[in-house]
């Protein structure tokens, strides 16, 4: 193994006529690639939801596993070396910041890889404490990691990264599940450490102005293989904008689609009043809620990460119990049972209130994209020819009918995203309450999405939609409830900063 | 949600977690072997006095302890109602024989568990599980694929527990709430299994983008210490089993279970 300055010397990545074929595939992920990366070039990665963007990226970094795992066809070289023989070479961080939390304390967490490169340990704390600090994570290193929101998870990963040394960064989707400000924080980071290390740089993000003040090229993958554009940020926006729009690249000041006035009809759903809510009983996260719910429009709940916005939505939906306050359900809403909406029947909320959860992986149920429609129209016991009728309409709208027999696990995030919308509506609920709902999703399925949202607003569902997106807020919702960033006594004992 | 990090504030909380676990030995081995109510009592009394010695009393009458304290006299009470038949007959129903062999036995019983599991519960409670791993990797030399990996899959118990309630929320938002509590809780145990797959595979990729399982001997950013304070834990435990054992013989009750 090389000393620690060969390893933080910056990387050159080379691909010739590179692609993956994931096992059980028949298509590969990624095929027909030639492209090099110079050593401390800061690359921004583009490319449709599918065209093999994070498949690339795993490749370089060496971790896409062995002949079990996929087929490799071409050659990819990082500084001359088969990826996985330069393990140590480059840091990867992911997209999900809970999943790559290692250790159970932060100081543990980032020294990791540190113990894995066999690194001495006289050597380890001093360079943990100095990647702590450059991605400005103010934290003791006995602080546990459990307790941390995902924006100081995802500076934590990229420490656990940074203090590797590496010679080259890669980023998948570091920024898509954090609020604004988290996303500037940790872009800054990744700025300042590039900077000092003079690292190659490799970042997926679909919104491309947040990267854009730091790279200096840009690389788009044809989802239909090779390359679609290739150069100078500047150049490449400007020369290939329509192909870029085309393939979900969601461009700088772009606002993929805007909702047309909302109807004028409108009644109220849902009343909040003092509301307190929380997911365990005597520990509200948020109290003193006001809040109202009409048909006919768009609400988002917006604020920073942890002030309790998801718990206020799965209270909305009728999962939760309040925990202080009120929330009353109209007569149109309630339609004949009491205007509590937790107390109804599992049954009882179908046809009343649809949820969207933040992951849609935790409300899939079956095997097969036609079961998962099914399931509601079942529960409600309607009948075999309206049930289909209704779960084809859905297929077609969704542009999910040539999926109609795989499994929802397997699909892409874009297609779960759709799929999980699309069984909430199977039953026709009166308000739709969604959490994230465009979150990591590229233009093409944000549009999709908004419209279909905007045109069940159009027909009268109230929808409620918890997000962190700027242009969602901006282009798509009616109104606008900000939960601030004042803690309540309970969160602050218990110490934590997440919800 | 997560396992609790304990290092910070207990008793012997920072002792390297092997010798715990090896100063329990002697005593489980001598308690094996012998049948009688000295021995464990004598075993019982020492424990409590020590681990209130070092300031583990709380810990000790805490309700993290009551699993013990329940579970040890119903082993007991099935070997009072089914144990070996002997001496007098005290009452007859059925296939229960309760006669004094096997009170005597089922009372034994009882003071052996207590013995042998109270030590362990209140020690296993003041081990941090990334000491435990640091202990099974340096001090004892065990693969650091393995200790690491099962370290790792320890952690992802917390997110179970997170995933488990937000499992039953989305049944309830999808209409299917309303069944029976077995039906659903088998249909959402397969669904939590295979959230913890997932979350295992993309836990597994970060942890070998961050060079796990490379070719190079692995180092460890914490030292786990072997001094004279695990010395002098293990001879302690040594020290209770032959007490039990010394006062069981010269009272003539030890009673080798095989003769």
């Amino acid at each position: 193994m090389a000393g620690a300055e060969a390893r933080s010397a910056p990387a050159a990545v080379s691909a010739r006529e590179w692609g993956w074929r994931h096992a059980g595939r028949r298509a590969p992920a990624v095929h027909g690639l030639d492209l090099d990366i110079g050593p401390g070039e800061r690359v921004l990665l583009l490319g449709a939801s599918g065209a093999g963007k994070s498949t690339l990226l795993h490749g370089i970094a060496g971790v896409l596993g062995g002949e079990e795992d996929g087929e490799s066809l071409g050659r990819l070289l990082v500084d001359g070396r088969p990826p996985s023989a330069a393990r140590g070479r480059s840091g990867l961080v992911l997209q999900d910041p809970d999943a790559q939390v290692v250790m159970a304390r932060v100081g543990d967490d980032v020294a990791f890889g540190l113990e894995n490169l066999g690194v001495p340990r006289g050597e380890i704390w001093p360079r943990v404490a100095q990647a702590l600090a450059s991605v400005g994570l103010d934290l003791p290193i006995e602080h546990s990691t459990a307790e941390l929101s995902g924006g100081q998870r995802q500076r934590l990963a990229l420490a656990g990264v940074l203090a590797m040394r590496p010679g080259l960064i890669l980023l998948d989707e570091p920024t898509a599940n954090l609020d604004p400000e988290g996303v500037r924080d940790v872009r800054d980071a990744v700025a300042r450490v590039a900077e000092e290390t003079g690292a190659t740089l490799i970042v997926i993000e679909h919104r491309v102005s947040v990267w854009l003040p730091i790279v200096d090229r840009v690389i788009a993958i044809d989802a239909g293989g090779g390359l679609l554009a290739d150069g100078p940020p500047g150049e490449v926006l400007a020369a290939r904008r329509s192909e870029l729009r085309a393939g979900g690249v969601w461009l700088p000041d772009d606002v993929p689609w805007r909702a047309s006035a909302p109807p004028t009809a409108t009644s109220a759903l849902l009343t909040g009043a003092a509301l307190s809510v929380g997911r365990v009983a005597g520990e509200p996260v948020r109290e003193g809620i006001e809040l109202e719910v009409d048909s006919g429009r768009i609400l988002a709940v917006t604020g920073p990460n942890g002030v309790g916005k998801s718990t206020l939505a799965l209270t909305m939906s009728g999962l939760l119990k309040p925990l202080g306050g009120r929330l009353a359900a109209s007569d149109a809403l309630a339609s004949g049972l009491r205007d509590e909406p937790w107390r109804w029947r599992s049954r009882e909320l179908l046809a009343r209130i649809g949820t969207v959860f933040q992951s849609p992986e935790h409300q899939f149920l079956t095997g097969s994209v036609r079961a998962e429609l099914e399931v509601g129209p079942r529960a409600l016991k309607l009948s075999e020819q309206s049930r289909r009728a209704r779960v084809d309409e859905l297929l077609d709208v969704l542009r999910l009918a040539h999926l109609a027999a795989a499994n929802p696990f397997t699909l892409s995030g874009g297609e779960k995203r759709r799929l999980s919308v699309a069984t909430a509506i199977a039953t026709r609920p009166r308000l739709l309450v969604l959490d994230e709902p465009t979150f990591g999703q590229d233009a093409t399925t944000w549009r999709e999405l908004a419209k279909l949202l905007v045109g069940l607003r159009d027909d009268g569902v109230g929808i409620v939609a918890v997000t962190h997106d700027d242009a969602f807020v901006e282009a798509i919702a009616d109104r606008r409830l900000v939960l601030g960033r004042e803690v309540t006594a309970s969160a602050a004992r218990a110490g934590r900063t997440d919800a | 949600m997560s396992i609790a990090s304990v290092r910070p504030g207990l008793p012997l909380a920072r002792v390297n977690p092997v010798a715990k676990v090896a100063a329990t030995v002697p005593l489980s081995i001598v308690l094996i072997l012998t049948l009688d109510i000295v021995s464990a009592t004598v075993a019982i009394v020492c424990e409590i006095v020590l681990f209130t010695l070092v300031g583990l009393g709380g810990l000790l009458w805490s309700p993290r302890t009551l699993p013990v304290w329940i579970a040890a006299p119903l082993t007991g009470i099935s070997m009072v109602l089914y144990g070996a038949p002997s001496g007098a007959t005290l009452w007859d129903f059925g296939v229960i024989h309760v006669t004094e062999g096997s009170v005597q036995i089922g009372v034994a019983t009882t003071v052996r568990v207590i013995a042998i599991a109270l030590p362990a519960v209140v020690l296993f409670l003041t081990i941090d599980p990334t000491d435990l791993a640091d202990g099974l990797a340096q001090t004892l030399k065990l693969p650091s694929r393995f200790v690491l990996g099962a370290l790792a899959a320890l952690r992802l118990v917390g997110s179970a527990v997170d995933d488990w309630r937000i499992l039953n929320l989305a049944r309830r938002a999808r209409g299917v709430g309303d069944s029976g509590v077995i039906r659903r809780s088998l249909g959402q145990a397969f669904s939590l299994l295979v959230l913890a797959i997932r979350r295992g595979g993309t836990l597994a990729t970060a942890m070998e983008a961050r060079g796990f399982g490379a070719d190079v001997d692995r180092t460890y950013a914490r030292a786990a210490h072997f001094g004279w304070t695990e010395w002098t834990i293990i001879g302690v435990g040594c020290l209770v089993a032959a007490a039990s054992a010394t006062v069981a013989i010269l009272v003539g009750s030890w009673n080798v279970i095989w003769s």
